[in-house]
């Protein structure tokens, strides 16, 4: 699957089936401070991924006061 | 997952509530933590003048949309900080949530240009006064909302202060044991004196995450690049440590944040002895007038430094 990341944006292939909580895992990224985006949608921790989906992970950390 | 309040899918996971919503149930539960924390803070009415601090960023503009949802007679403040693309392409946002959301609403966008009254955009003048940028960027927005809020008649003024925005400064304000910042880190400070708003921050209930799935659910457009000035900012780092607290050990930042809110309450009357205080140290700016502890204000001292520098 096409994963799109930021901060620096880019975007990773990844074997699919994959449940988001391994994806994030696997990629070295904390559940609370991301959100998953499949093509329009919120996914929760438990959904399966494919390697069809078009997958975001939104980094949702702002800060610098 | 399913949600926990109406069976059919979720869409995000909340572990400290140990509950999962859908959009629907989400949205409300958003609304009744905000609707809370305007109650029991006692941050304003219906009939108050609410002005909002909107950067584009998620927390400012779900703020936005919450208030106006909720009934509330909440107009928006926009700092163009002059930092290149990065604040056109804010400013873009906010004006098309503006356009979508806030007019139909009968709501209202104001904007200040920092180039335009201050001479030169954020990034040069922290150059020219030898500060931290986002230091530099804090004492130019405190002041120009708490203007804007006062020569506006604004009953109150708001900002997206968020969960972790006041677990990650309540976590720098302990580590350096500054008591002075301790004191005013409420989600609702009271308009002291004259010349000072009423400040308050409904979304320090929510954390950051909840408030991006707010604003990706409800289709509010708002920016996602990190604000190019804040890279390394400590700020940033208490909120990683905090977050993978948070990962092993779910509801420890509000367990962090709102504990200290309670002892806060217990201790003593603390905004009633924050004004007492306010009242007795501070007095009109002499250059522009604004309260300030010192003779003159650090927003027109800055300005001075940045004057002098500009002109060598």
């Amino acid at each position: 699957m096409q994963v799109q990341l930021s901060h620096p944006a880019r975007t990773v292939d990844v074997k699919g089936p994959k449940r988001v909580k391994e994806l994030l895992r696997d990629l070295n990224l904390i559940v609370e401070a991301h959100l998953v985006i499949k093509g329009d949608d919120l996914v929760t921790e438990d959904e399966m991924l494919y390697d069809q989906d078009q997958v975001e992970i939104r980094p949702v950390i702002s800060g610098g006061m | 997952m399913n949600c926990t309040k109406c069976k059919t899918k979720a869409a995000i996971g909340i572990p400290r509530h140990n509950a999962a919503f859908c959009k629907g149930c989400f949205t409300q539960f958003v609304h009744d933590q905000v609707a809370r924390a305007i109650k029991s803070q006692k941050m304003f009415g219906k009939d108050d003048r609410i002005l909002v601090a909107v950067s584009g960023g998620k927390d400012s503009l779900a703020l936005w949309d919450i208030l106006l949802k909720l009934g509330y007679r909440a107009d928006a403040l926009y700092v163009n900080l002059g930092i290149g693309t990065y604040s056109e392409e804010s400013y873009r946002k906010v004006a098309k949530f503006a356009e979508r959301v806030a007019t139909p609403h009968g709501a209202k966008l104001l904007t200040h240009t920092v180039e335009e009254e201050e001479g030169a955009g954020i990034k040069e003048l922290a150059q020219l006064i030898h500060r931290p940028t986002c230091s530099t960027c804090g004492t130019i927005k405190r002041y120009q909302f708490n203007r804007a809020a006062v020569e506006h008649d604004y009953d109150v003024m708001a900002t997206g202060h968020n969960l972790d925005d006041e677990a990650a400064r309540l976590l720098g304000n302990v580590l350096h044991w500054q008591d002075e910042y301790l004191d005013k880190q409420g989600p609702s400070l009271p308009a002291s004196v004259e010349g000072f708003a009423k400040k308050v921050k409904p979304l320090y209930r929510l954390s950051e995450r909840e408030l991006a799935a707010y604003a990706v659910l409800n289709r509010i457009d708002y920016i996602v690049e990190e604000c190019p000035m804040a890279k390394g900012a400590r700020t940033l780092v208490y909120k990683e440590v905090l977050n993978r607290l948070e990962t092993e050990s779910p509801g420890t930042k509000q367990s962090f944040y709102w504990g200290f809110l309670e002892k806060q309450n217990k201790r003593t009357s603390a905004p009633t002895t924050m004004m007492e205080k306010d009242q007795s140290t501070l007095h009109p700016c002499a250059t522009c007038g604004q309260p300030t502890t010192a003779e003159v204000c650090s927003y027109c001292k800055m300005m001075a430094r940045a004057k002098t520098a500009a002109s060598h």
